[in-house]
């Protein structure tokens, strides 16, 4: 074939296009109408059959080169259940069907996408065979033939063919675990295996703990123990039959909804079910049913005296007790009351008295397991060593239940991180049952945990596909005269424009200026990266940022949306650089009201590249007096007068503490850690990108009221606020909640003894609200817009089109609504813009709880060698101690008065220090001589050390300071 | 979206750079003095031409040349899903006006002046790339009408996704969003007679899928040359059955 030259495919003149074929098949229109869709499909003659020793084939992809192993073939199901297996390097010399690929994609794409890279590692030996476009390999499926019995044949096709075609020079092996694929296989002359029989054969114990054990084997053939019949007892009801279920759901006696288990009390979960219109609440494993958090479930309501209120309490696995821990203190409502699931109440049943609809699992329609880190729960070392053990794993999403695995390398597994991938889980068996996947390190080691964060927070760290580099611009890049010729783009690089910035910030996306107008008024203008004239719909790039959804910042590193180039060259908006922009001018009057505005593509060279700490240094520097610091002094008066009046139209001023790492370079770990200083530098910035967010927001909602992407803060439910309410109100202060502006005053005025007082009720206040949300303006009604944080009926993201997707798409939609481009179809999409929106608020929910868990991390670290005393501060007081707030060092957690484990219902509890006596109803407590008394939110000093309770489980312990 | 494997494969089978099975017929509309069906893969246009004839409207008719018309029009069944579009609409506008200015550029006007060709265009079944078959069985219509032509013209479309010029896109394909370039060529002349794009590319990539829809368009036209001459192989046997 002649690949550089257009084959018409004409019938004279066939070419490798041997034969055509009819696809027909029926889809759904967006409409719900049903259409038959015809298409075409090729059949040819020059696919190669991957083997390097083929006299036959075209050899240029070929990489089958092992003569001695057999070609493993093998079925969609070995590839679902065993592609850590197959990840393994031992495995090789494997073809890989494209009907077996494209059902693998339809089923599961990460398992696909993991399938897809071990085929294209050449060092793998795997080889892609496109069957179904081969003319001697493609079958038409029979009358009353299934899909499944279709596929199963054309991969048994497709074996025969690979055994007459190399048979003379190697073996051909299928694997499959369906006994009935077998059978079929053998009669037609196919060698065909079980996966468990093919890696028993190659005598490598050690790939035997990464086979993936099918459900009957894992019971009769492994568990010995569980061969006593009397030993396998049923734990859990039967899952009903799907048929059965699907007849439930229609008649309403079942429901259908995710199953979410409480982050804080891990035998508690929600389904939220559309038929019964409220969230489901389901208690217990029993109940539970095997369900794993984010399944697809079918849930049955209890009989209504079985329903729980708020109140109630169980405590049904008591051997799984729940254990508090210290870590960050929560930013919003979504990192949830940590320590509040103590109390055997959920998040969202504090109301008490209530009795919310209670159910059970019957079924599960869609399993959402995937590969879970944790270790391995200790346990003494078999004697003499080697053989198989059965050990328990832990996850460390601790709604995840512990799993069974077996393995053959426990001592070598007890001290480390592993990945372990769930299998099945049999109604006689307790827990799970899975195998090892991989071993991420030792527990404890930085790297290591940082690591696990990033895998459990689903984080992509993959470097950038070689696709994606392709669509940067060649480097080194410079400004090209085509750019400078555009209409469209404005030449601002006569103007004094600089940025501001965290020290050593690289991926610069914004920078201002403020020139005075001969008029007495200011022009304003605030600069974003031009990064959508170097990211375009439909390019890999585009679709792998959109992916990303935005970039990550951990304590020691950051993973990017986009690749290096973009985010730290050619986007940034470095100094003394000539860069692309796309600018929001405004004229401002010297009391900072906005007489207009105007968006335009632009070109500007900015003149400093400062820090947030020189920038405050030079307005505070009296002897300075150059353009640039005057420009900053002008822009800061604006700010302080544009921050009086949003704080004035109910605006909040929250506060979250943010901690600070000072890291050695060489060993990346913490030397130094503080609260980040928030100078006035900071908030003259964020002024001004709020202003630019708040008037691009208007401005593309106007062209597109469908299809506009806005973010949004939901007003809080009073709800929210009752342990807020009640804390303040045990020291005597009243919050006034109607409304952020009632709020923001009665903020205002909530003040103690200290200075600090009033900026721990702002943090208190802070975690009573969620996070704001991406969402599209087409699926909501505008009073839905508003911003609650903000006081802002309309609110976007734009500024930072580097390291957040979202502000990618409000470009396009500002750029299209100039008329400088046309709006993509995605974006037209109100259903596309939902489900993109989706992605964007589960990325950055991901991305901010994995930045958190760094510096928990990091935390834990820093600590580990240096036992501290430190000034707390009592968030809560309760029957068995103490939940404290360190202010310092941003963490929060619990300190014991009881001897842990004893909750005994006493006022009376003992401590090194004698007795206490609590009061929980007015939040005090009392030593028992009288010397020492607390009151919620007063300080005190407590010891912070590392504690390793148990061998490899290092964690922070708070203890009260002994009394002088 | 995966357009194209990494085995090279495009959704159908084809490789980037091949085109989809041509197919036509000549002569399928008695009453017409000339027509054609062509087919590209599963898109499927017919193509009648009447004239040239006297002008129907006397104050339209030029001394000089003859006035070509086209109308273009989409079979109600042609996509499968009912919608509404017809002639008027202002796509069909602007692919009835792309067809008469491709198809006059062709046809020596000069030779008959003060006459009328009329050029009725509809698409059967559409599956990407309707404007390129509209184009090629204009061409073979009108030559199947005899009239006079300065070269045969055929067209063909390219586009660009997944990082690969691609040449013929189907539906699926056409609906990726990426760049689409049709092109009409004089295959003798070995000019380009139509040129069109329906969104931006850079100046090196359009270059590329220019090459690549031109190379089309080429093989196109051969395709096309061979059922002429065979149709004219077979009118000559039919006469000769005719001769007494
Ligand atoms: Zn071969």
């Amino acid at each position: 074939m002649v690949a550089s030259h257009p084959k018409a495919g004409a019938e004279d003149n066939r070419g490798a296009a041997a034969m055509l074929q009819s696809k027909s098949f029926v889809k759904k229109t967006r409409q719900g109408r049903l259409l038959k869709i015809v298409r075409e499909h090729y059949l040819r003659d020059d696919i190669a059959c991957g083997a390097v020793y083929c006299s036959i084939c075209d050899k240029s992809t070929a990489c089958l080169s092992d003569t001695t192993s057999p070609i493993l073939i093998v079925d969609t199901n070995v590839v679902l259940q065993q592609i850590d297996l197959l990840e393994n390097l031992a495995m090789s010399n494997v073809v890989i069907l494209s009907v077996v690929l494209d059902e693998a994609k339809n089923k599961n794409l990460s398992v696909y996408n993991r399938l897809r890279t071990i085929c294209s590692n050449p060092t793998r030996h795997f080889f892609v065979f496109a069957n179904e476009h081969h003319k001697d390999t493609y079958i038409k499926g029979m009358v009353g033939e299934s899909p499944n019995d279709r596929n199963d044949r054309a991969i048994r096709v497709a074996s025969q063919w690979y055994q007459r075609h190399l048979g003379g020079s190697t073996k051909i092996l299928l694997l499959t675990n369906d006994a009935e694929n077998r059978k079929k296989a053998r009669e037609e002359g196919i060698i065909a295996e079980t996966v468990q029989a093919y890696v028993q054969a190659l005598g490598k114990p050690e790939l035997l703990d990464l086979v993936a054990r099918s459900q009957v084997e894992n019971v009769f053939k492994h568990d010995v123990e569980d061969l006593r019949p009397s030993k396998r007892k049923v734990v859990y009801a039967e899952h009903k039959a799907m048929s059965e279920i699907t007849s439930g759901l229609r008649q309403k006696i079942y429901h259908q909804g995710k199953f979410r288990v409480n982050r804080y009390n891990p035998f508690e979960a929600y389904v939220g079910s559309e038929s019964v219109g409220d969230e489901i609440v389901i208690k217990g494993k029993t109940d539970m049913n095997r369900a794993f958090d984010g399944d697809v479930v079918a849930v049955e309501l209890l009989p209504q005296e079985c329903w729980q209120d708020g109140s109630g309490k169980i405590v049904e696995d008591d051997d799984e007790e729940e254990e508090e821990v210290v870590g960050l203190v929560p930013a919003s409502a979504d990192d949830a009351p940590k320590n509040q699931a103590l109390e055997g109440m959920s998040e969202k049943s504090i109301s008490i008295g209530i009795a919310r609809p209670t159910g059970r699992v019957i079924g599960i329609i869609k399993r959402n397991w995937r590969p879970y880190c944790g270790s391995l729960e200790p346990m003494p070392l078999p004697a003499g060593g080697g053989g198989t053990v059965h050990a328990l794993f832990v996850a460390a999403d601790r709604r995840i239940p512990k799993i069974r695995i077996q393995t053959r390398q426990l001592s070598n597994l007890l001290d480390k991180r592993i990945i372990v991938a769930v299998d099945s889980w049999e109604q006689t068996s307790r827990y799970p049952s899975g195998h090892y996947v991989r071993s991420i390190g030792e527990i404890g080691d930085r790297a290591t945990e940082s690591e696990v964060l990033l895998i459990e927070n689903d984080i992509n760290t993959r470097p950038f596909s070689e696709q994606v580099l392709a669509c940067l611009p060649p480097l080194p890049w410079s400004m090209s005269a085509e750019d400078l010729r555009n209409p469209y783009r404005r030449d601002l690089r006569h103007v004094r424009v600089f940025s501001v910035d965290p020290i050593g910030c690289k991926d610069i996306d914004d920078a201002l200026n403020c020139t005075l107008l001969p008029n007495g008024n200011f022009q304003v203008a605030v600069h974003i990266a031009d990064v959508t004239n170097f990211v375009h719909p439909n390019t890999p790039l585009d679709e792998e940022a959109s992916q990303r959804g935005t970039s990550v910042y951990l304590v020691e590193r950051r993973i990017d949306m986009l690749p290096k180039p973009l985010t730290e060259d050619i986007c940034s908006l470095r100094a003394d650089v000539e860069r692309l922009a796309f600018s929001v001018l405004w004229e401002m009057s010297p009391d900072a009201d906005i007489l207009s505005v105007e968006f335009t593509k632009s070109i500007i060279k900015s003149c400093a590249a400062l820090s947030y700490v020189e920038a405050q240094a030079r307005m505070d520097d009296s002897r300075l007096s150059d353009p640039l610091t005057l420009d900053l002094r002008n822009m800061n008066k604006l700010a302080k007068i544009m921050r009086r009046r949003r704080i004035e139209s109910g605006a909040l001023t929250l506060a979250s503490p943010e901690v600070k790492f000072e890291i050695d370079t060489e060993t990346h770990d913490p030397l130094d850690v503080g609260m980040y200083q928030v100078r006035e530098a900071n908030q003259m910035i964020e002024e001004f990108m709020l202003a630019a967010n708040v008037s691009v927001a208007g401005h593309i909602l106007k062209h597109f009221p469908m299809c506009s992407l806005l973010r949004r803060h939901p007003i809080p439910t009073p709800k929210m606020f009752e342990p807020l309410l009640r804390t303040a109100a045990a020291v005597g202060i009243h919050l006034d909640i109607s409304s952020s502006k009632a709020l923001a005053d009665s903020l205002d005025e909530a003040q103690g003894d200290d200075p600090y007082f009033n900026k721990l009720i702002r943090i208190l206040a802070t975690r009573c609200m969620t996070q704001a949300v991406y969402f599209c303006s087409g699926e909501l009604s505008p009073p839905e817009f508003h911003h609650y944080g903000l006081a802002a009926p309309l609110y976007t993201h734009f500024t930072s089109p580097i390291r957040r997707y979202a502000d990618v798409i409000v470009h396009r939609l500002l750029a299209a609504s100039l008329g400088l481009n046309k709006l993509p179809d995605l974006l037209r999409d109100k259903s596309l813009l939902t489900s993109i929106s989706d992605n964007l608020n589960y990325r950055h929910r991901n991305a901010q709880m994995a930045g958190r868990a760094s510096v928990e991390l990091h935390t834990l670290i820093f600590f580990r060698n240096r036992p501290t005393e430190a000034e707390a501060r009592i968030v809560k007081i309760r029957s068995n101690g103490l939940i404290v707030f360190v202010p310092k060092y941003g963490i929060e957690g619990p300190v014991y008065l009881t001897k842990k484990g004893t909750k005994e219902e006493t006022e009376l509890v003992s401590d090194i220090d004698g007795k206490w006596i609590i009061d929980e109803e007015h939040q005090t407590l009392l030593s028992q001589d009288g010397k020492r008394r607390y009151k919620v939110l007063e300080r005190l000093s407590i010891y912070i050390q590392v504690v390793e309770p148990q061998p490899n489980r290092p964690k922070l312990e708070l203890t009260l300071m002994k009394a002088c | 979206m995966e357009y194209i494997s990494p085995e090279g494969l495009r959704l159908d089978g084809r490789r980037p750079m091949e085109m989809r099975q041509l197919h036509a017929e000549l002569g399928v509309i008695a009453k017409a003095d000339g027509s054609a069906t062509f087919e590209m893969g599963n898109t499927k246009v017919v193509a009648a031409v009447y004239g040239p004839r006297e002008v129907q409207n006397r104050s339209q008719q030029l001394q000089e040349q003859a006035l070509v018309r086209c109308e273009y029009s989409m079979a109600t069944f042609s996509t499968g899903e009912r919608r509404k579009r017809g002639k008027g609409d202002r796509r069909s506008t602007e692919i009835s006006l792309v067809i008469r200015q491709t198809m006059e550029s062709a046809i020596l006007t000069h030779l008959l002046p003060r006459s009328q060709i009329d050029i009725f265009v509809q698409v059967l079944q559409a599956d990407g790339g309707t404007r390129s078959a509209c184009i090629n069985a204009a061409a073979l219509a009108l030559a199947d009408a005899g009239i006079p032509m300065r070269d045969l013209v055929a067209s063909c479309a390219a586009g660009f996704l997944n990082n690969t010029p691609l040449l013929d896109l189907n539906y699926t394909e056409d609906s990726g969003g990426g760049p689409d370039v049709t092109v009409g060529v004089f295959p003798k002349l070995d000019k380009i007679s139509l040129l069109q794009m329906d969104s931006k590319l850079p100046i090196d990539l359009f270059e590329k899928v220019l090459e690549l829809a031109t190379e089309g368009a080429k093989a196109t036209a051969e395709y096309m040359r061979e059922r002429l001459s065979e149709n004219t192989r077979q009118l000559v046997s039919a006469r000769g059955l005719l001769r007494f």
